[in-house]
């Protein structure tokens, strides 16, 4: 049975493609080394349009005032530039209310796309261009650890990072972040209150990696400037034990976050990127893989919630859980020493 | 039906759901058409495949291990039509419900008349409306243009007009959803369905047709006082099927063995329900509800007459957090007999949104599970009731029309622990009143099946006819205006047997009158303190027979609506005490 993945990889070679929603313009050349923060492509993706009156702003009916428009569609206005007119004994004009560019001209009017702050895609990960999608975006590549995360709040930036959580289910509280930790990331546990988050903004921190938090939360994490990614869930969640010797044994590093919410549709998940140097021995992401004995797998529904195990045998014909319900199971031996059998759909390979 | 059977085909009919792939052969057995067996893989829409085709190969794998028999030839291409050897299917049929909701945007005149019937279409498919322009907006028209820029959607409806009526208004939003599609890049551009005035329709061709996907339909308004979705639907349809073609690698090819039939799985759905309705009781409906992970799909029909409502935010997956309104909470606690607060049960529907294809493994989640399922009928019915025909026969304006037969599918229903805890999930949910039948979709069948009538409508009969469907019950509801404890029916059976017996039902029972499955027994039925059976009116009995299903004839006399206790101990003692009458 196929199985889904999560990374959680101590060193790895990772080639992320960056695109825009729509087409734009790409903003780094191949080779080039980038931040996770650095713009990499842009494009406009919600426009402003001024529907100009240029009939009834020079009084004339509409194919009249069509040919006394000064200007051809595409081409670019300045604030005040003059766009039809003059006309009349007053010498009436119309005139660009904004800079901008020309769309089309027509019916007595001209449409105006007024200039706009372009939506700036970034890179996502520290790495190295190693191609260019034209109009679209890039690849990056870089080696490092990678730790994928279930949900984020759709920000990007790095910093150093500093690891507030003793402990993978310890919670954060605000009066933990003081201001030596302005500028930096950090690694908590479960947030279960929202001054947690202002105070992170207060600072201001570049990114906060947490295990879990209340789903209350979300609109208040949705709405932070800086990243914040979960790694395991909703509610009081310990840390996965594989993440969280990964990222405690990673303190004062350099930490990238790509919060980006989940999208198996588009290939999106968040990530936590570790840049390293390698060392020869890195691993490649398999995507695509088979539930299998001796595979690490994480838990991700109730019960054992995200603990790890090992995969000791794929039973065969269908189980009947406690619940009830029957699926297809595995019998896995969890870190905690523990052996349960558990149904494949509540399972995700670990590589 | 006696119908030769000399030029039989076999069919095989592969779904695309957001969690399974399921690949299902229909064939000939003892000179009739049988459902064979199903085939099933995990979806392969979404990354790291990104490509239907795996799941879809994969899915036909377990099928070729199951039956024996090859259905792939060497060059991986379906077998069709079958060869002499026995292997290979000689038709093909699909239908397809994974993916994102379509992002729509609504365009009418009237708020309530043709905005109202362009956000129903919307409906009748996997689609979302994210917005919604019509003569009370008040926006000025570069905002509207911005506003469908913002939203880069997938297909705009715009509807508006009755045939030969306004024009001006309507191609004021042709203008401006031209303007827009205009600044949109060529390979970006939505489909614009037209289905206003038709006497602008050649208009709003020569306006649209060079810089939109334009598709035109009959009027979803022809006059003010009728709505008509169908003909409009019939293009949704094809929309459907050229947006999923663009976003998923592998519906294309999938359409292409299917000649360009690729249909929906909610409308194949709908197709079958409409099928029984034409063949049962017309004094009834026949009612369908699936509830996927994508969407709660809920189809209703009156002698032909359908009314379809497909509910992405109602799904078991992905969009569940969605509908996580102020009040959503509290509406699925109502359900629950354990004590679950609003921050757990939060979290509890982030998480399955997070991942939708996990199971309840444990007592309590499946109580949540079943909750969060219970809340998506209840709310896709009080929907989709809003465009029942006026006249359906009814025990109560505020209740359920009668159905007869009520056909449930999806996992949560199907593949419940028990089928006790299907009917109790169904009754509480959807409340039936009158004498109803519940049947399971066990194999999600159905689907197939509608996608199937096109091609071979013989099949479909004689495979509906062949106990496809697990019959869960007879279910007789009666209403009353009764305290708990009052008498409200006395029912006397004769078996086939010829054995008599009579119980006495009080109001806020839940009982069961034992009947093996297929076994046959003439009750009559006689409603006390007025209580309504759906016989005529209140206090008016009778008799019929009824034919037993795996809980033989199920009478809940809860009340309607039903109203359950606050308190969630009070609540568990009553659903033991229901289940165990249920058979657990």
């Amino acid at each position: 049975m196929l199985a889904p993945v999560t990374h959680i990889l101590p060193l790895a070679t990772v080639q992320r493609q960056r695109v825009l929603p729509v087409p734009g313009r790409v903003l780094v050349r191949k080779g080039q080394e980038v931040t996770a923060a650095d713009a990499v492509a842009q494009a406009n993706l919600a426009p402003q349009h001024l529907v100009l009156d240029v009939a009834r702003g020079l009084g004339l009916p509409a194919d009249k005032a069509d040919k006394q428009v000064q200007r051809k569609a595409g081409e670019r206005v300045s604030e005040e530039d003059v766009i039809a007119g003059p006309v009349g004994i007053t010498k009436r004009v119309v005139r660009a209310p904004r800079p901008g560019r020309i769309i089309v001209i027509g019916s007595g009017q001209v449409l105006l796309e007024v200039d706009s702050p372009p939506f700036e895609l970034r890179a996502g990960i520290p790495g190295e261009v190693v191609s260019l999608i034209p109009d679209r975006g890039v690849v990056i590549e870089n080696t490092g650890a990678l730790i994928q995360g279930v949900w984020g709040n759709d920000r990007i930036d790095f910093g150093l990072m500093h690891v507030l959580a003793s402990q993978p289910d310890e919670a954060l509280t605000a009066d933990q972040l003081d201001v030596s930790y302005r500028g930096s990331v950090i690694l908590g546990g479960y947030c279960g209150q929202p001054d947690v988050f202002s105070a992170a903004a207060d600072l201001p921190l570049r990114g906060l990696i947490l295990s879990s938090m209340a789903s209350s939360l979300v609109p208040v994490a949705a709405s932070m400037p800086y990243p914040i990614i979960i790694l395991e869930g909703f509610g009081p969640l310990p840390m996965n034990a594989a993440a969280f010797n990964l990222l405690s044994t990673s303190d004062r590093r350099q930490v990238a976050i790509n919060a980006e919410p989940w999208d198996r549709f588009a290939d999106k998940r968040p990530e936590v990127f570790i840049p390293l140097p390698s060392d020869g021995r890195v691993s490649t992401l398999h995507d695509t893989i088979e539930f299998a004995p001796d595979q690490r797998v994480r838990v991700v529904r109730a019960p054992h919630k995200s603990q790890i195990g090992t995969i000791v045998t794929l039973l065969t014909g269908m189980e009947v859980f406690s619940s009830g319900v029957q699926g297809p199971a595995a019998r896995v031996r969890l870190d905690n020493g523990e052996e349960s059998v558990l149904p494949l759909a509540n399972l995700e390979v670990l590589v | 039906m006696s119908t030769s059977l000399l030029d039989a085909d076999s069919l095989l009919a592969i779904d695309v759901g957001e969690v399974n792939t399921r690949a299902v052969l229909f064939d000939v057995v003892d000179g009739r058409y049988r459902f064979v067996a199903i085939g099933t893989a995990p979806t392969t829409a979404a990354a790291p495949y990104q490509d239907v085709g795996e799941g879809i190969r994969l899915a036909l794998d377990h099928l070729q291990r199951v039956t024996g028999r090859n259905l792939v030839g060497p060059d991986e291409r379906l077998i069709m039509p079958s060869l002499a050897d026995g292997s290979g299917v000689d038709t093909f049929a699909a239908t397809l419900s994974v993916g994102p909701p379509l992002k729509v945007v609504a365009v009418g005149l009237l708020e309530d008349v043709s905005l109202e019937s362009a956000r129903r279409l919307a409906t009748t498919t996997y689609a979302q409306v994210v917005e919604e322009l019509s003569l009370n907006d008040r926006r000025k028209q570069e905002a509207r243009i911005d506003a469908i820029l913002r939203q880069r959607p997938d297909l705009i409806i715009v509807a508006g007009g009755t045939d030969g009526g306004a024009s001006q208004s309507v191609m004021q939003m042709i203008e401006t959803v031209g303007l827009a599609c205009y600044l949109i890049s060529e390979s970006e551009r939505p489909e614009v369905l037209y289905s206003g005035n038709q006497s602008l329709t050649e208009e709003v061709d020569a306006a649209l047709n060079s810089i939109a996907n334009l598709h035109i339909a009959p009027n979803v308004r022809p006059i003010l006082e009728r709505e008509q979705l169908e003909p409009a639907q019939l293009r949704m349809i094809d929309i459907f099927r050229n947006a999923r073609g663009k976003q998923f690698v592998g519906v294309n090819e999938l359409d292409a063995w299917t000649g360009q039939q690729l249909i929906p799985t909610s409308t194949a759905f709908a197709r079958v329900v409409r099928f029984l309705s034409k063949v049962y009781d017309p004094g009834k409906g026949v009612l369908g509800i699936d509830v996927g992970a994508s969407a709660t799909t809920l189809a209703a029909s009156f002698a032909g007459e359908l009314t379809l409502g497909v509910f992405p935010q109602l799904g078991l997956g992905k969009g569940l957090t969605a509908r996580l309104g102020p009040s959503e909470l509290s509406q699925i606690i109502r359900w629950l007999p354990v004590e679950v607060g609003e921050d757990q049960l939060r979290d509890y529907i982030y998480n399955k949104s997070l991942y939708p294809t996990t199971v309840p493994a444990s007592e309590e989640d499946l109580w949540i599970e079943e909750a969060v399922a219970r809340q998506a009928i209840h709310t896709a019915i009080s929907s989709v009731s809003r465009g029942f025909p006026p006249e359906v026969a009814n025990s109560g304006s505020a209740l359920l029309p009668w159905f007869e037969p009520i056909i449930a599918a999806g996992s949560v229903l199907a593949q419940a622990p028990s089928p006790g805890r299907s009917m109790l999930m169904l009754l509480d949910a959807l409340q039936p009143t009158g004498v109803t039948t519940l049947v399971l979709d066990q194999n999600n069948l159905a689907a197939p099946l509608g996608a199937a009538a096109s091609i071979n409508p013989i099949l479909v009969v004689q495979v509906l006819e062949s106990s496809t469907f697990l019959s869960l019950g007879t279910v007789i509801s009666p209403v009353a205006n009764v305290r708990p404890g009052t008498p409200v029916l006395r029912i006397r059976t004769k078996q086939d047997s010829g054995e008599e017996t009579s119980m006495e039902i009080k109001q806020g029972a839940l009982e069961v009158l034992p009947l093996p499955l297929g076994r046959s027994a003439k009750l009559n039925l006689l409603p006390l303190h007025r209580a309504d059976v759906g016989m005529g009116g209140p206090g008016r009995g009778g008799s019929l027979k009824v034919t037993g299903g795996v809980l033989g004839v199920v009478i809940d006399a809860r009340g309607r609506p039903l109203r359950l206790p606050r308190d969630a101990a009070h609540k568990m003692e009553l659903y033991r005490k229901w289940l165990w009458s249920l058979g657990g």
